[in-house]
């Protein structure tokens, strides 16, 4: 099953997040790096690295990001462990990371995530 | 280094007023915390070469800032450790393929360039007006005065312009008027490095 990390400048976003996921997808090996050591906001290079290490199998790992660093400090954890399967996603990180679970739970491979992201951020909550 | 940690230090609410202003407002004390993390290491980092000390400065600073500044700066100092990897001595000619380096790092990491107001906006005047000193044979002091200067008319451009790439840019047109932090925080850098020639 592919690993999902969701990486945010808030700690608690991130939690939230994987709150949400695992109602819809509870054995989902998902996991949170948000904020600093100690809970401040800000992202973790260590944290992140550890949140992947976390949920690493052959299968993978997908990362979804909210903004800025937390953008530039994954692309540095996925360079530091150059020869991983390990794939940041585009999207949205709350619809992204509830539907990314969802599908790593039952079996969608890494390679075929993006689209499922690409789905929920193109997903309309209001008709018009 | 220590020197730049001090100045950094010294400057850290000033920084952060200046990022409050238009972002998250976290700038000053990132980088106070990140260089500070690179004084604790500079004693059991003594007798190593200058693409060493560079090298772990920007490890320690991916390490610790925790804001944008961290990734960016820490891969500016280590491209240009790379760059400087076993000297123990640097000339004009060595900062300047350095600062090239580093350069190339942030608009590699950051995907940006000159004009949307960041700390490339006083870093690549800098780097040309270095540059072009040092191809004329000027000597290093005489050059990066010159740099400084490129530098701070970047500062003062970034006042002129919105904010195209990070967390300002949300604000779009309101971030005109106000002084690039990460812009600022460059020409701090380059200040210190001419002061400690």
């Amino acid at each position: 099953m592919v690993g999902v990390v969701i990486v945010s400048h808030s700690q608690t976003l991130a939690e939230g997040v994987v709150e949400l996921a695992k109602l819809m997808a509870s054995d989902a090996k998902i996991v949170a790096a948000g904020g600093l050591e100690g809970g401040a906001p800000g992202t973790s290079f260590q944290k992140i690295y550890d949140a992947v290490e976390k949920v690493y199998s052959d299968d993978g790992v997908a990362i979804l990001m909210d903004m800025g660093s937390a953008v530039m400090t994954t692309e540095m954890v996925i360079e530091a462990m150059e020869g991983r399967k390990i794939l940041m996603l585009d999207g949205p990180i709350v619809e992204g990371g509830v539907v990314v679970a969802l599908e790593a739970s039952l079996g969608t491979p890494l390679e075929e995530l993006q689209e499922k992201v690409e789905e929920a951020r193109n997903t309309k909550k209001l008709d018009n | 280094m220590k020197a730049t940690a001090a100045k950094i230090e010294e400057e850290k609410d000033f920084l952060t007023e200046l990022d409050n202003e238009i972002a998250d407002g976290d700038h000053g004390i990132n980088m106070a915390k990140g260089f500070n993390a690179v004084v604790e290491k500079l004693d059991a980092m003594a007798g190593k070469d200058i693409g060493s000390i560079l090298k772990t400065t920007g490890m320690t600073l991916v390490s610790t800032v925790g804001g944008s500044a961290g990734p960016l700066y820490g891969t500016a100092y280590m491209k240009a450790g790379a760059k400087l990897a076993g000297k123990n001595e640097m000339d004009g000619k060595d900062l300047v393929e350095a600062m090239e380096a580093g350069i190339g790092g942030i608009q590699m990491r950051g995907k940006a360039t000159t004009g949307e107001k960041t700390m490339l906006d006083s870093l690549c005047p800098a780097y040309d007006a270095l540059k072009a000193g040092i191809e004329a044979g000027e000597d290093l002091k005489d050059a990066l005065t010159k740099a400084v200067k490129a530098a701070e008319d970047g500062v003062e451009y970034t006042k002129t312009i919105k904010a195209t790439k990070g967390r300002a840019s949300y604000i779009g047109d309101r971030s005109i008027g106000h002084q690039d932090p990460g812009a600022t925080s460059a020409l701090y850098i380059l200040q210190v490095l001419l002061a400690n020639l």
